[in-house]
């Protein structure tokens, strides 16, 4: 015992052992705070470092422009226009339902649209493209982006981009070869040929700016901004600028189109934009040594100025319908017709290189023949005598190409099938547009398959190979692949490849790339059979007695061309025509059909007169033949 | 814990820095070191992370935190001076007070957030809740002070936790998980410094996990619920932290990003999650992950040691007592305190669920740096009481 225990403070062991346990406690707590603090700070810390310094910067995309697209001459088709949107964030759409509407009605007073209306715009827009932002409202003024941007809090998801729309100058001219552009797919972002796009760029959906969107896509920009906890900026570094894409020059000539398009509606009597069903057409103009398209047209067509604003889904089905002549179309490269006596060019070559008949041979042509149990007539059983290649050829003999089909029908080895084919019809031309159709040539073993099948009542006869030596039946040919075909065989066996795209381009115009085209595939065509078509065919446009002769009458310049009449079920029939200009320097082949056009001399050929007297500098004159044969 | 051992007392000498000649002001020195070192660490850690808080006035929390910290300061050593055994005899008033005062909150305080807890009076929103946790330490003790010698009766500590279970289910109501957790620390600590069996403490452990199963499994199931959404959310979300960095995961995330992104010495200038608010409450409950970012491992360090100065401080006062009750309040005081900063702590650096506790005498608000300040001038007068006991008992043969 201490002298001095009675003024010490005493405690019981208890609670020493108490105290014990609780400082030990204090003490186990204290280390593993401290070796947490060292694990985050010593030895993590420039990962967290990392991490602070990633949550303040958001790498914003600034989007590039579309590179414009130029006629061969440097006239502006397709270029950009700058517009400020209000859009929701594609991930932070609120569901339906009360939040939604709150924001909406925010949002009413400010962009002047109904909440009901941008309701049923969200999810119409979603419907069309799920993963991609809905624009509220399109060319907003500065003062709502001002606004809605200062009040972000009140307007959670709601974005106002500075966007680049496409613009049309020419609206509905050459509508269909454009295509149409849109923010990336993640299907599209799995593909290799948009390697490298980030997503939200948007990139061609079709036509012209789909093939060349490598090019014409551009590389987006992007800021990277300092941002607080609430995502506002506090500074801003500029981190890569937007390239605009590049500039593409096409083959196509802008008042040879717009030449197109006025004989369309003048001589084919087609209704250029509101379309009505079964009333449509096609031209192609194109250089038969190299397969530069200077014009292609389709109609009805459309303004795609429509398609730089959300569409609705009303306007989307409208030009989509069959009722307003689906303007959205390509006829020229994906409508697939018969074609009437255009394809006895087709059976020509094919006769003849077949060695099926000489160019001299003569068949008589009472103005109608009885094959099988069938008989075949001339339009009108107009009787022409006997006629040998380059009358049958200008008078357009139906019976002389009776016929050759039936002989080549009965000598076997699918014969006008293989020419046809070498020419370019039923097999895609090539051509530099996503939607190109390849078309039927019917032969035997395709006709006895579907038989076999039970798809069709009977087998092969030679009446199909008759119908198809006329350019009638099955065939399906587009406007495209007849100047594919024309065009070989007036370039002596060299079949071009169609190309609309010619030069890639900066945007000061010096020429970056050219584009080739695959080189012409060959087809041995003899000199004389050659020429014994030609002279046909000139004297089709120009002798006494060819079909378009009183067409091209007072043209003053030679033509070559050959009328078509295709007979299509249930309609009046389809006018046809396919025109070659000689020239030194700048020769054309015109392809121009008219759905319910009647005779190929009716409307096709004059449309055909009054585009090549564009291509020429000839003097316009609408002048309708009166030749009424197939 | 034999009878025998009891009655043996173990004697220790007293370090008397102060010297016999003033007793009236014994107090601690090095508690009060800690004290007031806490609040200078404070209001420099304010003044960096709330600069751009208020627009206008850079100083807006430093200076309120400021005048807190100096009315508190005048009030512990007010405190200081009184004999906290007195106290013992207000207990069913301050009892009374307590209860009255939380249930008043609840009808009429200001809301903020969604929940109840303080009374707005202009200059400072009092929440009685805080000052709940020292007037339940004092009340708790004085009635386990009087029932000491039944303290092995099952009966004391069932009263003991009702005492502490009814603030805190009030509390719990406001709502205020981590306060009412407080409360329910503070009467398990007073009842282990008291001498409550063992046996005791292993059954409440067992009927606060049924409890614990029964208000988050079965009660929901039938529709009751007794934590909200956002609790339970939180209580969880620092198992799995960075699952959801844009939900209930967030905070702890932005606060290991922010601790860990200060390093050895902190980022000073350039600490972009505290200044740029990616750091969420970093002036109240994540305030030590300013400290984190704004000073490193060696702000934190200090910090963290000058708590554990004042926890040791406050063990050994709790040794000192010259009396039980002075004993039980100083374990209370103590377990509050631990309580706090392990849990605040451990939240911040992801080791710990968000519980809204706020880190004694660092975190910003009147409230809690008042009580802190109160219940640490209860401790230095459990220690001049102590130092005065012992000197008048040196004193009486001298006499």
């Amino acid at each position: 015992m201490y002298l001095d225990s009675d003024n010490r403070p005493a405690i019981t062991p208890q609670l020493a052992f108490r105290v014990a346990v609780i400082g030990g406690f204090a003490l186990v707590m204290f280390a593993i705070i401290f070796f947490r603090l060292w694990y985050l700070q010593i030895l993590s810390g420039d990962k967290y470092l990392a991490e602070a310094s990633n949550n303040q910067v958001r790498d914003i995309v600034v989007p590039a422009p579309r590179g414009d697209i130029l006629d061969r001459n440097g006239r502006i088709l397709v270029d950009n226009r700058v517009s400020i949107a209000v859009q929701l964030e594609a991930n932070r759409i609120p569901p339906r339902g009360p939040a939604r509407t709150a924001l909406l009605r925010r949002l009413q007073p400010i962009l002047r649209v109904s909440p009901r209306r941008m309701d049923r715009e969200i999810d119409e827009q979603r419907k069309l493209l799920p993963y991609a932002n809905v624009t509220l409202k399109q060319d907003v003024s500065p003062a709502v982006r001002n606004f809605v941007l200062e009040r972000q809090d009140r307007f959670p998801g709601v974005r106002v981009e500075r966007i680049f729309l496409r613009s049309y100058p020419h609206k509905e001219l050459a509508a269909q070869i454009f295509g149409t552009v849109g923010e990336i797919s993640p299907d599209e972002l799995e593909e290799s040929r948009f390697r490298g796009v980030e997503q939200g760029t948007i990139v061609g959906k079709g036509g012209l700016e789909h093939t060349y969107d490598r090019y014409l896509r551009g590389r987006p920009g992007a800021t990277r901004i300092q941002v607080d906890a609430f995502g506002r900026s506090t500074g801003i570094f500029p981190k890569r600028e937007p390239l605009q894409g590049k500039q593409l020059k096409l083959s196509l000539d802008l008042d040879l189109q717009r030449a197109g398009q006025e004989a369309m509606s003048e001589a084919g009597g087609i209704p250029i934009t509101d379309g009505v069903k079964n009333r449509g057409g096609a031209f192609v103009a194109m250089d038969p040594r190299t397969g530069e398209v200077v014009g292609m047209g389709s109609f009805p067509s459309f303004d795609p100025n429509l398609f730089a604003k959300p569409l609705r889904p009303s306007v989307f089905r409208r030009l989509n319908s069959e009722d307003t002549g689906a303007p959205l179309v390509n006829r020229a490269t994906a409508g697939a017709y018969p074609t009437g006596s255009t394809f006895k060019l087709v059976t020509a070559v094919a006769g003849l290189q077949s060695g099926t008949i000489s160019p001299d041979t003569v068949i008589n042509d009472p103005g109608a023949i009885q094959i099988g149990n069938i008989e075949f007539q001339n339009a009108r059983r107009t009787a022409h005598g006997p006629v040998a290649m380059r009358d049958a050829l200008r008078v357009s003999s139906d019976v002389y190409f009776y016929r050759l089909g039936q002989q080549m029908n009965g000598i076997g080895g699918d014969i006008l099938q293989r020419w046809s084919r070498r020419l370019g019809m039923g097999r895609a031309t090539g051509i530099d547009l996503p939607e190109e159709r390849e078309g039927l040539i019917p032969s035997p073993a395709w006709r006895d398959r579907l038989y076999r099948r039970k798809l069709t009542d009977r087998p092969w006869s030679v009446g199909d190979n008759v119908n198809l030596s006329v350019g009638q039946g099955d065939l399906q040919a587009t406007p495209l692949q007849l100047a594919v075909a024309y065009s070989a065989v007036v370039s002596e066996g060299r079949v071009p490849t169609p190309h609309l795209g010619l030069r890639i381009e900066d945007g000061a115009g010096r020429l970056l790339q050219k584009v080739e085209p695959p080189p012409a595939r060959r087809v041995k065509i003899d000199p004389a059979h050659r020429q014994a078509i030609l002279d046909g065919l000139e004297q089709a446009a120009s002798a006494p007695g060819g079909t378009s002769t009183d067409v091209f009458a007072g043209f003053g310049r030679t033509v070559l061309g050959k009328t078509g009449t295709a007979e299509r079920p249930g309609q009046a029939d389809q006018s046809w025509y396919v025109a070659y200009g000689p020239d030194e320097r700048r020769p054309i082949v015109v392809a121009v059909t008219v759905e319910q056009g009647g005779f190929g001399a009716e409307s096709a050929a004059p449309a055909a007169r009054l585009i090549l007297s564009e291509w020429f500098g000839v003097e316009k004159k609408l002048v309708r033949g009166s030749s009424a044969t197939f | 814990m034999e009878a025998s051992a009891a009655r043996t007392p173990i004697h220790r000498r007293v370090e008397d820095a102060t010297g016999p000649s003033r007793p009236s002001l014994g107090i601690d020195p090095l508690l009060l070191l800690a004290t007031l070192g806490l609040l200078v660490c404070s209001l420099v850690v304010l003044g960096a992370a709330t600069q751009d808080d208020v627009p206008g006035s850079p100083y807006y929390y430093v200076v309120r935190q400021g005048v807190y910290a100096a009315v508190g300061v005048a009030l512990m050593i007010a405190v200081t001076r009184v004999d906290y055994s007195r106290i013992r005899e207000l207990k069913y008033g301050l009892y009374g007070v307590m209860i009255g005062l939380i249930v008043l909150v609840i009808g009429v305080g200001s809301t903020a957030r969604g929940s109840r807890r303080s009374f707005d009076l202009g200059v400072i929103a009092f929440q009685p809740s805080e000052l709940g946790k020292l007037l339940l330490i004092l009340t708790l003790s004085a009635f386990v002070v009087d029932r000491v010698r039944r303290l092995r009766d099952r009966d004391t500590t069932a009263r003991a936790m009702l005492v502490a279970l009814a603030p805190a289910m009030l509390v719990l109501l406001q709502p205020d998980l981590g306060t009412s957790l407080v409360y329910v620390v503070i009467v398990l600590a007073v009842l282990f410094v008291a001498g409550t069996p063992g046996r005791h403490f292993a059954a409440l452990a067992a009927i606060g996990a049924v409890g614990v199963a029964f208000s988050l499994v079965a009660a929901p199931a039938v529709g009751v619920e007794v934590l909200k959404p956002y609790q339970k959310e939180r209580l969880t979300a620092f198992l799995n932290p960075s699952g959801d960095p844009g939900d209930a995961g967030y905070q702890q995330n932005q606060s290991r990003i922010a601790i860990g992104a200060g390093q050895k010495t902190g980022r000073g200038e350039d600490a972009t999650q505290t200044r740029l608010n990616f750091l969420p409450e970093h002036h109240t409950d994540f305030v030590f992950a300013v400290v984190g970012e704004e000073y490193g491992f060696l702000g934190a360090s200090i910090v963290l040691s000058l708590f554990a100065l004042l926890i040791w401080r406050a063990l050994r006062i709790l040794t000192m007592a010259k009396n039980l009750y002075g004993a039980l309040i100083a374990g209370g005081i103590v377990a509050m305190l631990m309580f706090q900063v392990f849990v605040n702590v451990g939240m911040t650096i992801g080791i710990m669920p968000i519980t809204g506790v706020p880190l004694p005498l660092m975190s910003y608000g009147g409230s809690s740096v008042l009580m802190t300040l109160l219940a640490v001038g209860i401790l230095q007068s459990i220690h001049v009481q102590a130092r005065i006991a012992s000197h008048a008992k040196g004193r009486v043969p001298s006499l």
